[in-house]
């Protein structure tokens, strides 16, 4: 049991000399392997000729159900954040990582003899259940751990990491059609062992990850920092305990902001091939348009990094605001973009539109900590990726139902996606009002100080 | 080697940004010579 004592919060402490810098990586470590769930549907259609081999046979998967797979992840995705983020907070980021790495790699294990026996529920509860699992502890355990190692610059350090789960499809993309084309034979497709190879390749990553991770001593300021002598509006000193931030207005204010501005964006990110074709026929190819995927994809990961380092000195509610105010202005102006054929301003508008939803991701943990403090913001944080899950259903039903009901009532498909643009727009005025009524918390609801008993334990241990 | 005291080295530094850092610019670039194509009508 002497091993699973070096996961515990207590043995993570870091020693003077550590330098802050080495939290990043060990923070992408694990979110450029969850990252992989973006570049799922690589996986999709030889998953539909398993038994076919070259084209899909009676008895193969259909699309249909292969999608279930994907979305049960979400799910857990975001009920795994919410009902383990205390755990997280408190077991300290290595417990959580090494957690997260297990449950990654045994999910695509079990998906893997989900593959050989050719049993879907088994794939189900592999990537569906133990992956979902995994991308919701992974995804917040470096949060908090991030923001106690920047106290100057939170918004820069929450961004790097979570601009490694937008990053993640870069490498899970290519390694998976390489792998497939390594172990495809005349009898088999080679998915059974790509996920083998995968499973093995992530779990070292994230053990890798798991190891350097550190939390600072307590007490800890980086070289020169002084915290502000006058505390801001928006910031405060103190914090505010898990279960009493679902008790506050400004948590559930949030929480529409960021459903809202993610809704916009996702639906439009998962149809942007689709919606490209359709509104420049014959300019825009299939080609053409999974390059507009790749390039729109770059900014979700750049705007991630981007927005949220801006948000460091502009703050976190007029990050907000400026998405919510572009957004609006960018959103009006995609169906003259398709009116007048101009290609380019269509694919700068969705590249921004894209940079901005992958920034209220990024942007929104030092949000929380602004809000609710340092102490269970990465708890809290989790709670609020509900809204993330809810938005993953608004944005496609929106955009796919909309488009099929101007369609089927004689609008041109290259002019039925005008219609949804402007609702976005719509939704995006909400979200900008919901920013506006966000004020700082109430005292009652803030903690009291923690005894100087815990604090010296802590450091005790630090120094052993 | 530059040291922060007895703790992380600049070699431990380039060691850990270049094991997560290499392979996701090489998954970038390939990314952007796929969008390329988007230009090219």
């Amino acid at each position: 049991m002497a091993f699973l004592s070096f996961l515990d919060r207590s043995h993570t402490v870091a020693k003077p000399g550590f330098s802050r810098w080495m939290v990043p990586p060990a923070a992408l470590c694990v979110h450029l392997c969850i990252g992989q769930a973006y570049a799922l549907s690589v996986f999709n259609l030889p998953m539909t000729k398993l038994i076919g081999i070259s084209q899909s046979a009676p008895g193969d998967w259909k699309l249909t159900e292969l999608g279930w797979i994907f979305s049960i992840a979400m799910v857990f995705l975001g009920c795994s954040a919410a009902v383990f983020g205390r755990w997280v907070e408190e077991g300290g980021p290595r417990k959580a990582m090494f957690t997260a790495g297990c449950l990654w790699a045994g999910g695509f294990f079990l998906s893997a003899l989900g593959v050989y026996t050719h049993t879907l529920w088994l794939i189900y509860l592999g990537y569906g259940v133990f992956g979902g699992c995994a991308l919701g502890i992974g995804y917040i355990s470096p949060v908090s751990t991030l923001i106690k190692w920047f106290p100057d610059r939170p918004g820069m350090a929450t961004g790097m990491a979570i601009m490694g789960f937008g990053g993640g499809a870069f490498i899970a993309s290519p390694l998976s059609v390489w792998l497939m084309s390594k172990f495809h034979t005349a009898t088999h497709v080679g998915v059974m062992e790509t996920f083998m190879v995968m499973g093995a390749i992530y779990f070292c990553f994230m053990m890798v990850g798991a190891a350097i991770v550190r939390v600072p001593a307590p007490g800890w300021k980086p070289e020169g920092y002084v915290a502000p002598a006058v505390s801001k509006k928006l910031i405060t000193r103190n914090d505010v305990y898990v279960y009493d931030a679902l008790k506050t207005p400004q948590f559930w204010l949030i929480w529409w902001v960021l459903c809202l501005n993610v809704t916009a964006g996702i639906g439009v990110l998962g149809q942007a091939s689709a919606m490209s074709q359709e509104m420049f026929p014959g300019v825009i190819t299939p080609i053409a348009a999974a390059g507009l995927v790749g390039l729109m994809s770059l900014f979700n990961m750049g705007g991630r990094f981007a927005w949220a380092s801006l948000s460091d000195y502009i703050g976190r509610r007029n990050t907000y605001f400026c998405f919510f105010i572009i957004g609006f202005v960018l959103y009006i102006t995609v169906p003259y973009a398709g009116g007048s054929g101009n290609v380019a301003l269509f694919a700068f508008c969705f590249c921004i539109i894209i940079s901005m939803y992958g920034g209220s991701f990024s942007t929104v943990p030092a949000y929380l900590k602004d809000m609710f403090g340092v102490r269970y913001v990465g708890a809290i944080h989790g709670m609020l990726l509900t809204a993330w899950s809810a938005a993953g259903i608004f944005g496609p039903v929106l955009v796919n139902y909309i488009r099929e009901y101007n369609v089927t009532h004689g609008v041109p498909k290259a002019q039925a996606y005008n219609t949804t643009m402007y609702i976005m727009a719509g939704l995006l005025v909400l979200g900008l009002i919901c920013n506006f009524l966000v004020k700082a918390v109430d005292k009652r609801y803030h903690m009291k100080e923690e005894s100087d008993e815990a604090l010296a334990s802590v450091a005790a241990a630090a120094r052993a | 080697m530059q040291s922060n005291q007895q703790g992380t080295t600049t070699l431990q530094l380039v060691l850990a940004w270049g094991f997560v850092g290499i392979p996701l610019v090489l998954g970038v670039v390939q990314t952007l010579i796929n969008a390329m194509k988007l230009f090219q009508h």
